[in-house]
Order: C-alpha cells, then structure tokens, then sequence
C-alpha cells in the first residue's frame, strides 16, 4: 500500500506529459498557459497544505505573501537604471551582471535589475515578514489566528491598491521573463509555452518531493504531534513554537516563490492577487485537498485552478471558493478526496475482520 | 545530591492557593510517590516540575539546574519525561509514530535534512524506530505499532504514553495518575513495570489515587493536603502517620 514517495512523484510526472500530450494533440495548447498558471497557484497552496493539514495552524494571509513576492520581483525588475549608469552601484551590479539592458516595448534600452537579485530580494522580504507576523500571531489558535492573518492579508491588499509606485488599481506590467538557466526563461511568449508549462509542473513535483520527505521525517512527525497534542508534543521535547513559527515561514516563501515565477510568467501583477478572497481560495483549495493530503490538495489545486483560469465559473469566481469552503466544512470537514473511501465501501461491502490484510 | 530538588515552591490560581511553600527532593534511582486527596494540588505540583505552569515562588532544580519556569521542552531535553493523567496520545498517528516522537530529544534532524531526506536523516530514521520498538517491547505493547493511537483502548493508550515517555531515555520519568482507568490485573501488571522501570535506573516520580500501588512501588512517599505536604517518609511510616490517617480516614 505504501509506495515510495518517488514512484508517487513519478506517476505525477507521468499525468503531467500526458496533459500536455492530450492538451497539445486536441489542438488546445493554449490550456497550457492556463495549467501552467495553475501550477505555481498550486505551489502556494501546498505551502498553505502544510501549515494547515499538520501544523494544525490556519492562515487567510497566504495571498498577501503571494503579492509580497510577485510585487517585489515585479517593481526591481522594472525600475530602469539607464539613467544612473554612472553611479558606482549601479556600475558594480553591470559588472556583475546583476543588472542587463534589454529592449523595452518601445523599442529604447532600459537597464534593468536582475530577476535572480528580485526574487532573492522578494524571499528575503516575504521570510523576514513571515517571521514579524509568525512571532506575534502564531501565540494565538483558532479563530484568532484566522482573523490576525486575515488582517495582514487586508493590509497587504490595501497597500497594493493605494500605492501608486505599485500600479494602485493597475497593478505592475511589463515584467521581463525570468531568465533561469540559458535558455529556459519564465515567461508567457508562446513559443515557450511548453517549456515553460514542464518548468512550472516539474517546479510542483520537487516541492512535493520535498515536502513529502519533510512530512515523513523527525520534523514532519513533530509536527504532527504538535497538530495532535500539543501539550504531549512539548513534553517529549517538541519546540512548539519555534516548530510552527518554521513551517509558518515555509509556507510563506513557497507563495512567496510562486509569486515571483507567476509574475515573470504573467509579465505583472495586480491587486487581485493580494485580495483576501485569494487567501479564502488557497484556504478551500487544502480543504477540499483534505487537510493532511499533500496529493488530494494538489489535485484540488490543479483542477480547481485550471477551471476558475478558464473562466467555468464566470462572474461567481468568488462565490464559487467561498461556496466550496462552506460546503467542504459542513459536509466533508476532512476533505472530499481525502474521504475514506474505504469506510465507505464498507458500508456497501462487509466489513473484514481486523488483522486480516488483503 | 538529588535527582530533583524542590524547594518551597508556591502556585495560586486567583484566590486558590493550589500549592503553598512545598519542598522534597527524588533522590537518584528512587521512586517517590506523591498522594493526596482530590484537589491537594499534586497535578499542579507536577505541572510546575515539568514547566507547563510557572511556580509564583520557590526554586525547583533537575540534575542542579533550575528548570522552574523554563518552557517543558527544555526539561524534556534535560531529561525529563512525563505521561499524563489525561491521555495525551496523538490519535491520528500510529502506535509505533506515537512512541517515536518520544526519540525527539535523543535525534538532530531538521527541516531541511528531512526534506531532502539525506543519508544521515535516513539512518536516524531507522534509529528512531528501532529504538521506539523497544520501548514498545518492554512496555509490552510492540503488537500494537502499526495501530492509530486513537484506535486502541484506554489501557494500551496509557502503554503508548509509557513507552513514549521511556523512548526519550529519561533520567525522570513523571507518571501523572498512571493507574487511572485500569482494572486491577493492569493495575498489577503497572506496578511490575515500575519496578523494572527502575531496574533501569530511570528515577521515578509518581503521582496516584491508587494507595495500594503507591505503597507497593514507592521507595519514599510525600503527601499532600490542600498545597501543603503534611508527611515525607518511607511507606510503612506514611501509612501510620497520625496526619496522614486523618487526612484519609476522617477523624
């Protein structure tokens, strides 16, 4: 029953080609765009999945981690140093190739800051603000965390709307592709729709290696333990807090990342993606995943992101999360794919003797 | 020197006075029971040892290091491990994951060698569990490894919390009302384990209900009456201990 956790990474990779194949042999490669959005959503979501389904700890602020990374990334890549060439920082960060010139739209040269200097700048930021918020809020359980998580979400969102460097109500365009290794860039143009669409979901599958080895380890078991019971965790020697704090500022950087990558892909970002009914989303995305199915919140990521992408639910986008979460916690508070589907065979098929393994 | 030193330590709850200027000491290799009427403050007592509470006053030292008022986690790591008198096991785990976070303080890895799950973080691993299934063995529980916690009946969840309190290889072992809940022929069998508990040279702390176990088990007992302890002695002069009968007995 237990298969390795490569061959479960393996089977991934596998349904990843296969979508692709299926999408571009239907004449639909234009899907891929859309998957690959998909993907870097879904990598914020198995940060979330992870604080959520065993840390035990909820956050409504994970968008507003989100837009730390995509607005940092997206404001120091299009700052155009041209005119400060000859200040000695500027020249040093030319040398070291931290800033390159490029053809704007228009078909002047700007000189602009290094994708790899933004997103190491935007990682940075977003863990030293998971580890400002964590300290104070993660003290708080429940419904309290729920709420001072919300805020900071509120604050993030209104400082995207009401700040004009960043766009305001316009948000940031023109972001350059992010250019990873020679070659193989982020970035939206359709030639490397392909390339980028198995970058974005081989990106997904080291996080989920990562994340499955870390869930199966001393770490992950504390974790669980802390999720369990708190008070037997601390007294087996368990560091609650500092434990939570980490996995908070996990989660934080991994929407963090997919922030900036997204942002590159897109080539900007706006406001709504710092809105708190994006955090509601990544919210009903793990609880439909099932809270501790890092694979049932990927599915739900991957299906309900590529559906909201395409447009299925129209003017109810919203609605629609917001009517998941209502429903998934009334109905199936421990996910629909994680539902036991064996206790609810069982219920159709007798029941077998305990102990006796098929 | 004392394993654990406790000295004229206090705790008030607003207007209750739960624990007032008490004092004892668990002398390396012992066993020290602690008994007394219902609301005598012991589980307080216990609390404050293990640093879930803060005493208000008093100094409480393990292996001569304060450990009043440090978070449980560092008394965990000094050597102190503890069961609760209200099942604390983590249900949705297994048995055997239950007992090996009990090796928690005995191993280093962290996040980021659990995630890339390097060679050393595997070893450890298999480490872990061979050492949590021994636990499991002595206590006499190795058939229930692959169960959830949540699953199994009252008496083998007070087993999973032994032998998780055993894997962290504890200098102090803190029962807290282990016979709770358990028929006598449990009961009895507890009182054997114990007694090799200590054949392993694990000191033990014990607070119970049970006199008859306490009797049995206990090297020296304390006794407590609403936060004050009232006699300190081998078994046989507690039991016949004028204070002490009273306390039970009524006048």
């Amino acid at each position: 029953m237990r298969t390795s956790r490569a061959a479960q990474v393996a089977a991934f990779g596998a349904v990843v080609v296969a979508a692709q194949l299926a999408a571009s042999g239907a004449g639909k490669a234009f899907f891929l765009t859309q998957l690959t959005m998909s993907a870097y959503y879904t990598l914020a979501v198995l940060g979330l999945s992870l604080l959520m389904g065993y840390a035990g700890q909820i956050s409504l602020g994970q968008a507003g981690f989100f837009a730390i990374g995509g607005y940092t990334s997206a404001l120091l890549t299009t700052l155009d140093l041209s005119s400060r060439r000859g200040h000695p920082a500027v020249a040093a960060l030319v040398r070291l190739h931290l800033a390159t010139p490029r053809p704007d739209l228009f078909g002047g040269q700007v000189l602009g800051l290094s994708p790899w200097l933004a997103c190491l700048a935007a990682v940075v930021l977003g863990a030293a603000v998971a580890v400002a918020l964590g300290v104070p809020v993660l003290r708080l359980r429940g419904h309290y965390l729920a709420m001072a998580t919300l805020a900071f979400g509120t604050i993030v969102s209104s400082i995207a709307v009401g700040t004009q460097a960043l766009g305001a109500a316009d948000g940031i365009s023109g972001v350059p592709p992010f250019e990873l290794v020679p070659g193989l860039r982020v970035g939206g143009g359709s030639a490397d729709r392909v390339p980028n669409y198995y970058l974005a979901w081989g990106l997904v599958a080291l996080a989920m290696l990562l994340l499955l080895n870390l869930i199966h380890s001393r770490t992950g078991r504390a974790l669980a333990a802390i999720h369990g019971a708190e008070d037997a965790a601390r007294a087996m020697g368990v560091d609650a807090g500092a434990l939570k704090l980490r996995t908070f500022v996990l989660a934080a950087v991994t929407a963090t990342v997919s922030g900036v990558l997204l942002t590159h892909y897109n080539g900007g970002i706006g406001p709504s993606e710092a809105g708190v009914m994006k955090s509601v989303r990544y919210v009903a995305i793990v609880a439909v995943g099932g809270m501790g199915s890092l694979w049932g919140t990927l599915t739900a990521s991957a299906v309900l992101n590529f559906l909201s992408l395409r447009g299925y639910f129209g003017a109810y986008d919203d609605a629609v999360f917001g009517g998941i979460l209502v429903a998934v916690m009334l109905f199936f508070p421990d996910g629909i794919l994680a539902a036991d589907l064996r206790a609810l065979l069982s219920r159709v098929a007798p029941r077998r003797a305990p102990g006796e393994e098929t | 020197m004392a394993l654990l030193e406790v000295d004229r330590v206090s705790k008030r709850f607003g207007g209750v006075q739960a624990v007032r200027g008490v004092s004892f000491r668990v002398e390396e290799g012992t066993v020290k029971g602690l008994i007394g009427p219902n609301g005598a403050g012991k589980t307080t007592l216990f609390d404050l040892v293990s640093g879930f509470r803060a005493p208000d006053e008093g100094t409480i030292r393990f292996r001569d290091r304060r450990v009043d008022g440090r978070p449980p986690h560092e008394a965990a790591a000094l050597g102190m491990s503890r069961t609760f008198q209200n099942l604390k096991v983590f249900p949705h785990m297994t048995a055997l994951e239950n007992v090996m976070v009990g090796r928690h303080v005995r191993s280093t890895g962290g996040f980021v060698s659990g995630m890339l799950h390097t060679p050393r973080s595997r070893r450890e691993e298999r480490a872990i569990a061979q050492a949590a299934l021994e636990a499991m063995e002595f206590v006499g529980i190795a058939g229930l490894a692959g169960i959830p916690a949540g699953s199994l009946s009252y008496g083998q969840q007070r087993g999973v919390e032994l032998a998780r309190a055993l894997a962290s290889e504890p200098a102090l072992l803190l029962l807290d009302e282990p016979a709770a809940g358990l028929n006598m022929r449990e009961t009895a069998d507890l009182a054997g384990l114990i007694g090799r508990i200590r054949e392993r040279g694990v000191t033990v702390l014990v607070v119970e209900h049970d006199m008859s176990l306490v009797m049995s088990v206990s090297d020296e007992v304390a006794v407590l009456c609403f936060g004050e302890k009232i006699a300190d002695a081998a078994p046989r002069a507690v039991q016949e201990n004028a204070d002490v009968v009273r306390v039970y007995l009524g006048e």
